[in-house]
């Protein structure tokens, strides 16, 4: 295969008759930040148990770090999960320890960023604190791939632009990085997509490739109360922004169904958003 | 006049968690309170809803059995089934079976809970259970409801279904205070505010909040090799806390804010996003608690 970080090609798992990915095709390559989208249960948890060899493919091919992944490959991935993986009752120096030892790194000492915290107990930092800590974790072999999952939720918008610059700055050293998230911020910090929906890619491509032509259709007017009301009830996918509307349904369409109950509103296509794309394409005709 | 919280202070053990917080809910429509985790956000709203008593300040909700909550917690019964967990709210809050019914099946109906009676709450996804917990708090038709954190870690689909029902309640008359981490969804409230430290970065219209956006900003290409047009902080020459706070990356891309609206050279001026707003408002905070 090519020179790819991390590889699918076909890449297939099912679990008894539940097939969790179908045919998965997916590349992470040097520098690049790659985003994960889905929904719960679209499969990209399973994904990326394959990419790292935790899982057999049923079918298809995995490769990382263009080998079939092993414990030597998993040695050059950094990954952290949600929960940070920390072990809450150690401190942070423990912390750094038990994780330098275990990717052979012995000895090393406590980066300076972290290391005014270093006797403190991981689990009684604060959660924004126990994220860099986790981070430098990760960052401290010089890993070739980033595995991250929903790496700045949660975060305020300092903490958030201090991780991100991290994570650009591993990905400008060569690294590869593969976010996984259903949070659109941070779906939109990335390179390029891959879009997941019931174990199968949807779409792939930049944010603009995502939303393509897609719009909604904005409805401004004073009585919005009664025209959200009269939209949700005629089962068209509708929420509130601020005081406008935004209905996932073509403009005439909702344009007729306020004018038949007499409402006077402007109603306007503008492009979707991401988060809109995206329920659209997972979810077809509900939500909005 | 509305609900809300006006110059709110709230002291937890020796932590200020409020400092000086105004947080104005209208009778109709959604304000959306933003911040990241230890911003003050579940402070906020367990002082609406008086579970906090505050130092200063006042505090106006309608009585409490005219209120919905939900917690970050969960807000349901795990080891009840979801009918379970309905008629449980009911009667808490005295909704007489007809109206309980009917009230019901509508929520049940939008959510797909429908299809989930007899399951026990805490077999269900996430997404549901948020669901379900709203839909309890909405049960009694409250005049304010409060919602701390229902879409976080909720996939967009739920997500977006979540915020249907928010908004059903909003259309309908309610007034509804959320809390999110998300600033994307900011986007959808009447009202924002921004805390970060329990202070208020920013607060208005997310429309309002745009335009008191002050200098000028600007976006630089992707470039390896350190902040473009800033001197002596190449990569590798410390760590993020040394740059310049005033640039912050997207994507590939560098955006920069000039409050004196002087972009540096190579800086593209560009029309700010709701995104910079925050990140401007947290500069200027930061900024200022450093004087």
């Amino acid at each position: 295969m090519s020179g790819a970080l991390a590889e699918a090609r076909g890449a297939s798992r099912r679990f008894g008759s539940f097939t969790a990915v179908r045919a998965v095709d997916l590349t992470v390559g040097k520098g690049e930040v790659v985003g994960l989208l889905g929904a719960n249960g679209a499969g990209k948890t399973t994904l990326i148990r394959m990419l790292l060899g935790l899982l057999t493919p049923s079918d298809g091919a995995v490769r990382l770090l263009g080998a079939v992944p092993s414990r030597a490959s998993r040695r050059r991935v950094g990954y952290v999960p949600q929960t940070l993986g920390l072990y809450a009752g150690l401190t942070v120096a423990e912390n750094w320890r038990f994780s330098a030892g275990a990717f052979g790194d012995r000895g090393a000492p406590v980066p300076g960023g972290i290391a005014g915290w270093r006797n403190e107990l991981a689990g009684r930092l604060p959660l924004g604190t126990q994220r860099q800590v986790a981070f430098a974790l990760a960052l401290s072999h010089r890993p070739d791939l980033l595995v991250l999952d929903e790496p700045t939720s949660g975060v305020g918008p300092l903490g958030r632009a201090r991780l991100w610059d991290e994570i650009r700055r591993a990905a400008e050293r060569g690294a590869g990085v593969l976010v996984t998230t259903h949070n659109m911020e941070e779906a939109e910090q990335c390179d390029r997509l891959v879009v997941m929906a019931a174990g199968a890619v949807m779409a792939r491509g930049t944010v603009a490739q995502i939303i393509g032509g897609r719009t909604v259709a904005r409805v401004r007017c004073p009585d919005w109360n009664r025209a959200f009301t009269i939209l949700d009830a005629s089962g068209v996918p509708v929420a509130v922004h601020g005081r406008d509307l935004r209905a996932a349904a073509p403009a005439d369409e909702v344009s007729a169904l306020l004018a038949r109950e007499g409402i006077a509103a402007a109603v306007e296509v503008v492009p979707a958003g991401l988060e809109e794309a995206f329920v659209a394409m997972v979810a077809g005709p509900q939500g909005a | 006049m509305s609900w809300g919280l006006a110059d709110v202070r709230v002291r937890r053990g020796r932590v200020l968690a409020l400092d000086g917080v105004t947080v104005p809910v209208g009778r109709s429509g959604v304000t959306v309170v933003v911040g990241g985790d230890g911003a003050g956000k579940s402070t906020c709203l367990q002082a609406l809803v008086g579970l906090v008593e505050p130092e200063s300040g006042t505090v106006r909700r309608p009585p409490k059995e005219r209120v919905g909550y939900v917690p970050a917690t969960c807000g349901i019964y795990p080891d009840l089934t979801v009918a379970e967990n309905i008629e449980f709210a009911a009667l808490a809050y005295g909704v007489g079976r007809g109206e309980r019914d009917r009230r019901a099946a509508r929520i049940l109906g939008r959510t797909g809970l429908d299809q989930a009676l007899r399951r026990l709450g805490g077999q269900l996804s996430g997404g549901m259970q948020r669901k379900l917990a709203v839909g309890l708090a909405l049960l009694h038709s409250p005049e304010l409801l409060v919602l701390d954190e229902p879409t976080t870690g909720v996939d967009p689909v739920s997500r977006a279904e979540l915020w249907r029902l928010i908004s059903g309640a909003a259309a309908g008359g309610t007034a509804v205070a959320v809390a999110t981490a998300y600033v994307n969804e900011a986007a959808r409230g009447e009202r924002v505010v921004l805390l970060e430290s329990g202070r208020m970065l920013a607060s208005g219209s997310p429309e309002e909040i745009l335009r008191a956006v002050p200098g000028a900003v600007g976006v630089v290409p992707g470039a390896a090799g350190g902040v473009p047009g800033a001197a002596g902080t190449a990569a590798g020459a410390g760590t993020a806390a040394a740059r310049p706070a005033r640039w912050w990356r997207r994507g590939p891309a560098w955006r920069v804010w000039a409050p004196d609206g002087e972009l540096p050279e190579g800086a593209e001026p560009a029309e700010p996003d709701f995104d910079d707003a925050v990140m401007i408002a947290a500069l200027a905070h930061e900024a200022g608690g450093a004087r």
